[in-house]
């Protein structure tokens, strides 16, 4: 550390407490209380990094979020390896880890420093312009301009900390503890609101916490020792919550906002364990206050981006605050007073200043002549035209600006400085604001956007609101508050303030320099190369909107989105336009204000919470039983059950195969099932399904179709009659809740006259379905009271019944076209039951299958799924299940759509069977369906929707949907695949038992 | 994210809602009486306000009941909720 560059006066810097940290690969050390950036500079390191395209050496530029330059990669090699790190935020701990990145082989000699000097060539747009053609290279180019684009590296393996979220309610919530920050808090506070402040920073206080100027004093007080006095008083007040190291992240309507706090950042890993390392807050507050400060500009010249070259109000932060000089000779350059306090600071300790350039011709104001006192020499009306020094700043050229500040005149001179400050003013930080929906204007005096129309309840005050000197800045926030929340002010009777600064200020934009243009590197954003000459650049090619300019040119898209040089760029585009300020629109700030951890925003939606899924009753056995699963909506069902070494295509074929030989067991659990009750739930039925459920006697069951009303299939499902007044009805399994929400909706806008009550009861009950030739003997061997015979228990019928005492449900239904039934329990006695069913059949080789041997069956039966046979273009008609639409009912959902001139086309698309010529040829579900492979462009007619090979047909078969496929039976089509033409017979989709003899075969 | 005045709840966040589409369109009561324009009328054409607009909402994750909602959608104030059936409050 060198002794020359550390003033051992800072409060906030813990002496006492040397912290060692690695940067890239080398030891420093620092104090508690040091960010990264304030360390590396005490240890005299400027340069950290390289930019973006021009690899050019970067150094640190400011001290809080706004940096551009000093982005590093944190944790290297470890499972919370961070990339794009400012250094200025980073508060440094025991055994921080850290290294330059967008380098190699380092930061200190980087291939890629090359591009610097290809930069002539390499234009705004160049890659849009470059890569363009041929366009079969495209994915050549891809992978080297791949390769060379991001900075940094993502981590590899999965993140090890704890992220969570938390809502927070306040009546007011303050962002900003800077001055105004502080007042409006304990003014709220004070008159009885529930509220909340917020800082990013570790401390309180904002930038007036190290003012120790004589040149500010607030009731003849420092600044600082006011403020200190008030954040003591208000960290004792029990309506104010204060949350430091929180940033708010964005600013939606109605007041809500996301905050990230942050934890354990600052913390030695060690003592990071089991611990929340940063919080998403989601803060919904009645009113907000903003008071986010302002961002000071930097100055648009050439070669303004060498390491060396800060903000002045950076420069003096890291004296006062951190009590680290960022240079031994510096030179302070500025169009305004704000660097007059830097050279206060700077001369308080005594640290040399070579000269102050100052656009300004005339400056009159207290501070600066107590400067000019200090013998330092002040060039009036002058400007930098260009700087030297590679890797770190060493000169100065400077030159006399013409009067319209359009040129610069005379002899150039050239001045040494091992570091130099800039301020163009400052830009309030209206980020928030605008995010919220709030509309700025633009102040013509001093060339700033500031809050106009508040879309909430919320004000701006402070400097993010353009007040930039003391005295007004506590005037206005007084006054602010004072109306914003409707309360005397009794906090502060008299404030009276000093401060030696005046607002004058000589704005530039792009400051003229000796050389060309196009000989110039004037970096209007640093973080991604785009130099005033880019713009210029844009608006010659005919770019005007900012928007496009911004993109065309990568002007404030890096990761600090352009906070310190989008407004030169708004000036420079208005400037060469020859238009108004904001004429061209200006960026839309977007959340977040400074980036997100992807952990901050997953919370605690990682791992099995990332997508929850809900397991059937009998899921545990299924597992136990060496089940494949597949996903269905939320739900895990089982899919297959392999046996030994079968791959899915032999378990499929067994399982069919038993279902249909003997037996087998299904766990039909997710099925929707809904509870309806009430007088009127006959009649309810008939609205909504497109058959007749007048007539269904109690303890029958029916099979419903249920439609939009557009007429396209929606659902279906079997529907029990349990009693007069209640029914059972079953949807599919996708469509459960979509389905209770249409009916709820139909029933609570469109007939609320009607007396039905709708539960959802899926979770309720576990469904065990049994099919199979030797169905019957199992289920009278597990509830053996129960006739079973056809006569007392007929197909599509239903019967309460009793298995150990447990009341229970039996369905005789099929889906599969075999004798079946379907056992409804208590779900937490589904496992028991199933066990029983297995026990029971262990004869008769029971066999579970899944879901895919379920569609097998069904398919063979011609028996649709809804979701894949049909796409919400089909209705009833379309999939030839004419018989189940109502020629008598008046009207149901969908009625009048299905003779509406489109839906009855002959030509729609119809759902047909399809066979192959070869009858061990499977089709490929999804695979087109043409007529004629001649005709140019091919028409396609339709495409295949399910397709198995049946191992109880000893054949192929398959379910499509082609257009006009009604009257096509028995017509030959093609399946064109890649690499052969596959032939197939248009046939009727029911392939099995069409007459319904395994149904109803007396067993 | 809105603040939704549920008529049955009271203040929620938006994420517990769904949206559904304009207000006060009543399906016909005998849609077998009408030609294939007036069906489509009914069927399809929604009105898409830059301003003032009536919409159907339904607190899906709360009390699950459907209430209409009166919405400037240039810049998402809420002007008025109100139960089914009742007349809109504001014009």
């Amino acid at each position: 550390m060198s002794n020359n560059l550390r003033f051992k006066t800072s409060k906030f810097i813990d002496e006492t407490y040397r912290v060692s940290f690695k940067f890239n690969n080398k030891t420093y050390f620092g104090f508690k209380g040091d960010t990264l950036a304030s360390a590396l500079l005490a240890n005299g390191i400027h340069l950290v990094g390289r930019s973006f395209k021009y690899h050019r050496p970067r150094g640190i530029m400011t001290s809080g979020s706004e940096e551009p330059n000093a982005i590093i990669q944190l944790h290297d090699n470890s499972s919370r390896t961070e990339p794009n790190v400012r250094a200025t935020e980073v508060e440094i701990y025991e055994g921080l880890v850290a290294s330059s990145q967008n380098c190699w082989p380092s930061v200190n000699f980087d291939i890629g420093g090359i591009n610097n000097l290809l930069s002539p060539v390499l234009p705004a747009g160049f890659y849009y312009k470059t890569f363009m053609w041929p366009a079969s290279f495209w994915e050549k180019y891809e992978y080297f301009i791949r390769k060379s684009a991001g900075l940094g590296k993502s981590p590899k393996v999965a993140d090890p900390d704890i992220y969570e979220h938390k809502y927070i309610h306040c009546d007011v919530l303050v962002i900003g503890a800077g001055i105004s920050g502080i007042m409006a808090a304990k003014m709220a506070a004070k008159n009885g609101f529930k509220t909340l402040l917020v800082d990013e920073k570790s401390y309180l206080g904002g930038s007036s916490i190290y003012d120790n100027s004589e040149f500010s004093k607030i009731n003849n007080q420092i600044t600082s020792s006011w403020l200190e006095k008030e954040i003591n008083e208000i960290s004792k007040l029990e309506n104010l919550e204060i949350k430091i190291r929180t940033s708010v992240a964005a600013f939606h309507g109605y007041n809500f906002l996301l905050a990230r706090e942050n934890l354990t950042d600052h913390l030695p890993i060690n003592q990071r364990e089991n611990k929340v390392r940063q919080r998403l807050l989601k803060i919904r507050a009645k009113k907000v206050i903003t008071a986010t400060g302002s961002i000071e500009r930097p100055l648009i010249f050439d070669n303004n981006d060498r390491p060396g070259i800060l903000l002045s109000s950076a420069i003096k932060k890291y004296i006062d605050l951190y009590g680290v000089a960022c240079g031994e000779n510096n030179i302070l350059f500025t169009n305004n007073d704000t660097a007059y306090e830097t050279a206060m600071s700077l001369i308080q300790r005594g640290i040399k200043i070579n000269a102050i350039i100052d656009n300004r011709e005339q400056i009159d104001s207290k501070i600066s002549y107590e400067v000019e006192k200090n013998n330092i020499e002040i060039y009036k009306g002058y400007t930098v035209v260009d700087t030297y020094g590679y890797k770190k700043i060493n000169k100065v050229s400077i030159m006399k600006l013409s009067k319209d500040g359009q040129t610069v005149i005379g002899d150039k001179t050239k001045l040494n400085c091992d570091c130099l400050g800039v301020s163009g003013g400052w830009t309030p930080a209206v980020h928030l604001f605008t995010q919220s929906g709030g509309k700025l204007k633009f102040r013509e005096e001093d060339q700033v956007f500031i809050p106009s129309v508040y879309p909430s309840d919320q004000i701006s005050v402070g400097s993010c609101n353009g007040d930039f000197v003391l005295e007004e800045i506590i005037r206005n926030t007084l006054s602010s508050i004072k109306k914003f929340l409707d309360i005397d002010n009794s906090e502060y009777k008299t404030v009276e303030t000093i401060s030696g600064l005046n607002q004058s200020k000589r704005n530039i934009w792009l400051l003229p320099s000796d050389k060309s243009i196009g000989k110039t590197k004037s970096f209007v954003d640093y973080q991604n190369d785009a130099t005033a000459k880019d713009i210029k650049l844009a608006l010659r090619e005919g770019f005007r909107s900012i928007e496009h300019v911004k993109r065309y040119t990568t002007t404030g898209m890096g990761t600090d989105q352009g906070k310190l040089g989008n407004m030169h760029a708004l000036g420079i585009i208005s400037e060469t336009a020859g238009t108004k300020m904001g004429e061209h629109g200006t960026t839309t700030f977007r959340p977040p204000y400074t980036p997100l951890t992807f952990g901050t925003i997953v919370g605690r939606n990682v791992g099995e919470f990332f997508d929850i899924f809900r397991r059937t009753p009998i899921h545990d056995w299924h597992v136990a039983n060496n089940a494949e699963f597949e996903n269905v909506g939320q739900w895990k069902r089982a899919w297959y059950y392999p046996k030994d070494n079968e791959n899915m295509h032999q378990a499929v074929q067994r399982e069919s195969k038993a279902a249909r030989d003997s037996a087998g067991i299904l766990d039909a659990s997710t099925l929707g099932k809904i509870d309806i009750q009430g007088t009127d739930a006959s009649e309810f039925l008939n609205r909504v399904y497109t058959n007749a459920w007048s007539k269904l006697a109690v303890g029958k069951c029916r099979y419903g179709l249920m439609l939009n009303e557009d007429g396209m299939v929606y659902d279906d499902g079997v529907t029990t009659r349990l009693g007069e007044n209640h029914y059972i009805m079953t949807t599919t399994t996708g469509g459960a809740a979509n389905v209770l929400g249409k009916l709820e909706d139909y029933l609570q806008t469109e007939w609320p006259e009607l007396d039905v009550y709708l539960s959802s009861v899926t979770d309720h009950y576990a469904t065990i379905s049994v099919c199979g030739p030797n169905s019957k003997k199992i289920v009278s061997k597990v509830i053996p009271d129960l006739d079973l015979s056809d006569e007392k228990f007929p197909h599509m019928s239903f019967k309460n019944a009793k298995i150990d005492n447990i009341k229970c449900r039996v369905m005789r239904i099929s889906f599969t076209g075999e004798h079946s039934y379907e056992i409804n329990i208590q779900a937490n006695f589904g496992k028991s039951v199933w066990e029983k069913c297995m026990e029971a059949g262990k004869d008769f080789n029971i066999t579970p299958y899944g879901t895919e041997t379920m569609h097998l069956l069904r398919a063979e039966k011609g028996f649709i799924i809804v979701g894949q046979d049909t796409d919400a273009t089909l209705t009833p008609i379309d999939l030839q299940m004419d018989w189940i639409v109502s020629k008598k009912k008046y009207d149901f959902i969908g009625k009048r759509s299905l003779y509406r001139s489109d839906t009855i086309r002959e030509d729609r698309k119809q759902l047909v069977g399809l066979l192959t010529e070869n009858p061990e040829e499977v089709l490929e579900e999804g695979a087109q369906i043409v007529a004629d492979i001649k005709k140019s462009p091919i028409e396609m007619l339709g495409h295949v929707t399910s397709s198995y090979y049946s191992p109880n047909l000893r054949k192929s078969i398959a379910l499509g949907v082609v257009k006009g496929g009604k009257n096509m039976l028995g017509q030959k089509l093609i399946i064109p695949m890649e690499n052969k033409n596959i032939i197939v017979t248009v046939a009727d989709p029911v392939f099995l038992d069409k007459e319904g003899e395994r149904l109803n075969a007396k067993l | 994210m809105f603040l939704i005045n549920c008529p049955f709840c009271g203040e929620r966040e938006q994420s517990e809602f769904k949206a559904g589409g304009e207000a006060h369109i009543v399906r016909p009561k005998q849609p077998t009486e009408l030609s294939d324009d007036e069906w489509a009328e009914y069927l399809f054409m929604r009105k898409n306000i830059k301003g003032v607009q009536f919409e159907r909402w339904n607190h899906v994750h709360g009390c699950r009941k459907w209430f209409n909602m009166v919405r400037d959608t240039s810049n998402d104030q809420i002007k008025a909720v109100y139960k089914m059936g009742e007349k809109p409050p504001v014009k």
